[in-house]
């Protein structure tokens, strides 16, 4: 279906990328945002509160993280799309209902503004740090998915696509944005609604009694209800059968984990989103997502003045991990050089995927700033060594 | 012995095929379940629009006995979950039934929160004073002198008198009953699912299992004999002198039914005065406006 | 509880679904007309459920089913007495 006209700002902008980003899920249809203020993520819902009250929907600024990420989904029972925004303190309060989100496969869309940790860190600056996090924060076995804008455009472009992915695999999407590309301001096009796409939540047509909530069929998503259509659902965090009861035995444990894993594993290939930029030929390619992926662009740029063949792989969908696209690089380059800014998160999937068939060359950095373009191109002319 | 020729009336309002619940042998949650249910039943409400949202513990898998729309959240946060279902839903009604551990330790938080905020839920905390599914340990209401595993020399903690602190927050409907009372609870549970704001229904419930037997109370019966006894019903008292004591005098009663906006209301009042004519009141739960689409 | 009672004694029969009960007494204790005992069975959990011991006496007011955590107790007024089907 396309996009309701209330929510689309349509026009050429000139626009931040937290506000883009906001732009992106009123236009993706969002009609229910909580959040509690922490930087560098508050202009999400600064500028959702101001408009949404005339688009129709609502925002409410909660006590804390805690009950931010919990009231998204009781507003997803009942309806709504919805998402809540914080910053690295925040998505760790956020852990406990991330799981939730997953066990109750509750499509809901996680916007993280990443800034410097551990802890309360470097509050204003920059960092790419939560990547694994978002990946592991919460206990047990489930899978997400990550994306990483590296532009407003992006912010506002790929927003839609996270509203659209949580819906269509029931999975809680995080938007992995970080405090660069967050406060940057760029050209912001935001095209007509009848031109964006938007993927409805997928309604059952059964009928109460023939409904099952945790019933699925040949994709693994089960279809869904809303809280007040009679179906009188039961949603636990338990682990539970396909009625939705909690059943506490290995077998319904295996079962109910092993799809809430397959529905996206399986599906992997299909959620592959990675921008190729001369990988034809390269010996080193740089692996790079979000603001790091720009500066990488100019290193890239005077390797190649040097001589050096380099591509670049830039991930957009960083979970799931494009591991296939890896291991066919690695099969024909010398070595991967992966600039990111925390100490060397992605890196691991790249050498994991990689598989030993190619060196994988970190190019960490702690945060606060981006990397200086010199530091990745000092490690791409060791690595074409 | 009777055969059963009729129907138990609260039956067709739990999950029959769920039965028999998971509850000790004299726990009280089953009769506030049983309270619940008869007040559903004479509450008029469309049962298709009453959602049951509940947090971890005992109290917790209420929500799952219930055969309503329902929702077995995190420990603590069932508050903010029914947050986010009354707002995106006005047309719901939202109960959140939950313990005591659950509502005022780890959820105190959204608890006072929500009734500052006079978010239109019906919350109801069966208090009986201990964490029973974990074993038996000390509870935000545990009172002093009562033994309990991480108390095993006697609660020394002051306990929090929770009637007295949902009406400080600004709830607009407190009471507090027993198990014993199950005629008043009933009846409390019925004004509280018609009222408008964030209702608070303290029901306090014995743990035979966990809090009696470690503090030598006796069984189900005996703890109900001493709310019997100890009882006084002081409909309107002051919230503050509502603080209990080990096995001493209980207040119940109805102590705040009064009206105050709800966040909704304020919301659609607030922005109908911001933007006039442009701004179209969300929700419209209760007639705040008759515009449609 | 005084105005659960009522204001005279009809006729009344309680209905027990005996597997279910767990044999907590809030019925027998708190019946206002005293007409329920534990029965000299057990159900197949092990516990004694309740049973109308006078059935004269009891009044249908329902108080047992108000009472009961289980769900396993009901009282109902009887204008006839109870036939079994």
């Amino acid at each position: 279906m396309k996009a309701d006209p209330k929510g689309v700002l349509t026009g050429v902008h000139f626009m931040d990328g937290d506000h883009a980003a906001c732009e992106g899920a009123l236009a993706a249809g969002c009609r229910f945002a909580a959040g509690y203020p922490i930087t560098p993520s508050t202009e999400v819902v600064e500028r959702f509160a101001s408009r949404i009250p005339l688009i129709g929907g609502v925002f409410i600024q909660l006590e804390d993280e805690i009950a931010s990420s919990i009231a998204i989904q009781g507003a997803v029972w009942a309806g709504k799309k919805a998402m809540t925004v914080t910053s690295g303190p925040g998505l760790s309060l956020m852990m406990e209902h991330v799981g939730l989100a997953a066990i109750t496969e509750t499509p809901c869309v996680f916007v993280d503004v990443q800034r410097g940790g551990p802890s309360t860190g470097l509050p204003t600056l920059p960092a790419q740090g939560d990547m694994m996090q978002v990946k592991w924060g919460s206990h047990g076995d489930y899978e997400i998915i990550a994306l990483s804008p590296n532009s407003p455009q992006e912010c506002f472009d790929l927003m839609i696509k996270a509203f659209n992915l949580a819906e269509i695999y029931r999975a809680p999407v995080f938007f992995m944005m970080d405090e660069v590309v967050g406060h940057m301001t760029e050209r912001v096009h935001i095209p007509e609604a009848s031109a964006i796409e938007i993927v409805e939540r997928r309604w059952t047509k059964k009928r109460p009694g023939e409904y099952r909530v945790y019933e699925s069929g040949a994709d693994l998503v089960p279809e869904m209800v809303k809280a007040g259509d009679a179906y009188r659902i039961h949603v636990t965090g338990l682990t539970h059968d396909e009625k939705g009861y909690p059943v506490m035995n290995a077998a319904a444990q295996g079962k109910m984990v092993q799809r809430l894993m397959d529905k996206i594993r399986l599906r992997k290939d299909e959620l592959v989103d990675v921008r190729r930029e001369a990988l034809e030929g390269a010996e080193i390619v740089v692996v790079s997502f979000g603001i790091t992926s720009r500066v990488a662009g100019r290193a890239i740029a005077e390797a190649r003045r040097k001589g050096v063949k380099v591509g670049h792989l830039r991930l957009v969908v960083a979970w799931p991990f494009p591991s296939a696209v890896i291991q066919d690089l690695a099969k024909r380059v010398k070595a991967f050089v992966v600039p990111e800014l925390n100490m060397g998160q992605m890196a691991l999937e790249v050498e994991r995927a990689a598989f030993g068939r190619a060196p994988v060359v970190s190019v960490p950095h702690a945060g606060g700033t981006v990397h200086e373009p010199q530091a990745i191109l000092d490690k791409i002319l060791e690595a074409a060594r | 012995m009777s055969e059963v020729l009729a129907e138990n009336p609260v039956l067709s309002y739990l999950r029959q095929d769920r039965l028999p619940h998971i509850w000790c042998p004299g726990c009280g949650i089953g009769t506030t379940v049983n309270c619940f249910a008869r007040a559903l039943k004479e509450s008029g409400l469309d049962m298709n629009k009453v959602v049951v949202v509940s947090g971890i513990g005992c109290t917790g898998r209420v929500a799952g006995y219930m055969n309503l729309d329902s929702f077995h959240t995190t420990h603590g946060r069932p508050i903010p979950f029914a947050t986010g279902l009354k707002l995106a839903n006005p047309e719901l009604k939202v109960v959140v039934y939950s313990g005591d551990g659950d509502l005022s330790a780890i959820g105190g938080n959204h608890f006072v929160h929500a009734a500052r905020r006079n978010m239109d839920i019906m919350v109801v905390c069966v208090t009986n004073f201990t964490y029973g599914m974990t074993g038996g340990q000390v509870a935000p209401t545990t009172p002093i002198g009562a033994t309990q595993t991480t108390m095993p020399y006697g609660n020394f903690e002051n306990p929090f008198n929770l009637p007295f602190l949902a009406d400080a927050c600004g709830a607009v409907y407190v009471a507090r009953w027993t198990v014993f009372h199950v005629r008043q609870l009933a009846r409390a549970m019925k004004e509280g699912l018609a009222k408008k704001g964030f209702v608070f229904i303290e029901a306090l419930a014995p743990c035979p299992t966990l809090y009696s037997r470690r503090n030598k109370l006796g069984d189900g019966v005996d703890q109900l004999k001493y709310y019997k006894e100890k009882s006084a019903i002081k409909n309107g008292a002051d919230t503050k002198e509502a603080a209990l004591s080990f096995q001493g005098d209980i207040i119940v009663g109805k102590f705040v039914d009064r009206e105050r906006p709800t966040w909704l209301d304020a919301m659609n009042r607030h922005y109908s005065n911001v933007f006039q004519g442009k701004y179209r009141p969300y929700g419209q739960p209760y007639g705040v406006s008759n515009a449609k689409d | 509880m005084s105005d659960s009672e009522p204001a005279k004694k009809g006729k009344g029969a309680v209905f027990v679904q005996a597997e279910i009960c767990k044999g907590c007494s809030y019925c027998i204790e708190f019946c206002p007309t005293h007409s329920l005992e534990f029965s000299q069975e057990f159900n197949s959990k092990g516990y004694h459920y309740p049973v109308l011991a006078k059935p004269e006496a009891c009044s249908g007011c329902d108080l047992c089913g108000l009472y009961c955590p289980d769900f396993a107790i009901f009282g109902v007024r009887i204008k006839e007495p109870v036939k079994k089907p």
